[in-house]
C-alpha cells in the first residue's frame, strides 16, 4: 500500500463532508477527523461506509471507535487488506 | 413486535404525532399513513387564509414514519430509556402541494443501518398516487 496515494484517496472521500477547509488543505496523517476537519459524528458513519467501498473491506465497531485520524485509518485499511491476501 | 406496538413506543403525542398507521414494515424498510386535521394550528398562518401544508411538516412526516418507526423495530430490545434517535441529516425535494384533510403515505426504503446510524430513501405520495415529495433522510441513535 503506498501510503501518499492512500492519503490522497482518503482526502477525496472525506472532501464533500468536511467543514474546515483549511485543516483540509494541511491535511497530516496526524488531522483528527472530528476535531480538525469538524466532520460531525453523523457524516463520519458515511465516512468509513465509503472507505469500505473504496477498498472492498469490512469496518467492525472496534476499528471504527479507532478510527479517529488520518493515521488511524491508514492502520486500518493497511490491516484489513492485508487480512484479505 | 406488531405494528400497534411499535405506534405505541413512538416518543410523541398530539399536536406533534404524525403517524396514524403502518401498513407494513420489515427490517428493510416500511409503508405508513397519515391524514392532515384541518384543524392543525399552524393551518391558520401558513399561509393567510389559504391553508398549505408547510414543508418542514411534510419532512417531519416522512421522518416519524420513514425513519422514526423503522428505527423503533430496528433497535427493539435495545430501545431503553436511555438513548433517543435523533434526526442528523434531510435532503427533500417538495414536488407537489399537500392541503388540509389530505392522507398521504409514507414509503421508506433502509440504505443503511450502520454504527448506529439510519438512513433511508423516503418517498411520500398522496391519495392519487402522485409524488408530493421525495429524498434522503438520516438519523442517529444517541445516549441521554
Amino acid at each position: 500500500m503506498n501510503k501518499e496515494q492512500t492519503i490522497a484517496e482518503l482526502k477525496n472521500i472525506v472532501k464533500p463532508y468536511i467543514a474546515n477547509q483549511e485543516a483540509f488543505d494541511t491535511l497530516t496523517e496526524d488531522t483528527d477527523f472530528i476535531n480538525d476537519l469538524k466532520i460531525n459524528s453523523a457524516n463520519l458513519v458515511d465516512v468509513i461506509l465509503d472507505i469500505e467501498e473504496k477498498y472492498d473491506i469490512i469496518i467492525d465497531n472496534e476499528a471504527m471507535e479507532r478510527m479517529i485520524n488520518v493515521k488511524a485509518a491508514l492502520e486500518i485499511i493497511e490491516t484489513k487488506l492485508s487480512e484479505k491476501m | 413486535m406488531t405494528n400497534q406496538d411499535i405506534l405505541y413506543k413512538l416518543p410523541y403525542s398530539k399536536p406533534f404525532l404524525f403517524v396514524d398507521e403502518i401498513i407494513s414494515i420489515d427490517e428493510n424498510g416500511v409503508e405508513g399513513t397519515y391524514t392532515f386535521d384541518e384543524n392543525l394550528d399552524f393551518y391558520s398562518g401558513h399561509f393567510k387564509d389559504n391553508p398549505v401544508t408547510p414543508g418542514v411538516i411534510l419532512t417531519e412526516v416522512m421522518s416519524q414514519i420513514g425513519l422514526v418507526c423503522l428505527g423503533i423495530l430496528l433497535l427493539n430490545e435495545s430501545l431503553n430509556k436511555n438513548i433517543a434517535i435523533a434526526l442528523t441529516s434531510t435532503d427533500i425535494e417538495f414536488l407537489k402541494p399537500v392541503f388540509p384533510k389530505e392522507k398521504v403515505t409514507v414509503f421508506s426504503e433502509k440504505i443503511y443501518f450502520r454504527f448506529g446510524k439510519l438512513k433511508c430513501k423516503v418517498i411520500m405520495k398522496n391519495e392519487k398516487g402522485e409524488e408530493v415529495c421525495t429524498g434522503i433522510i438520516a438519523g442517529m441513535i444517541i445516549s441521554k
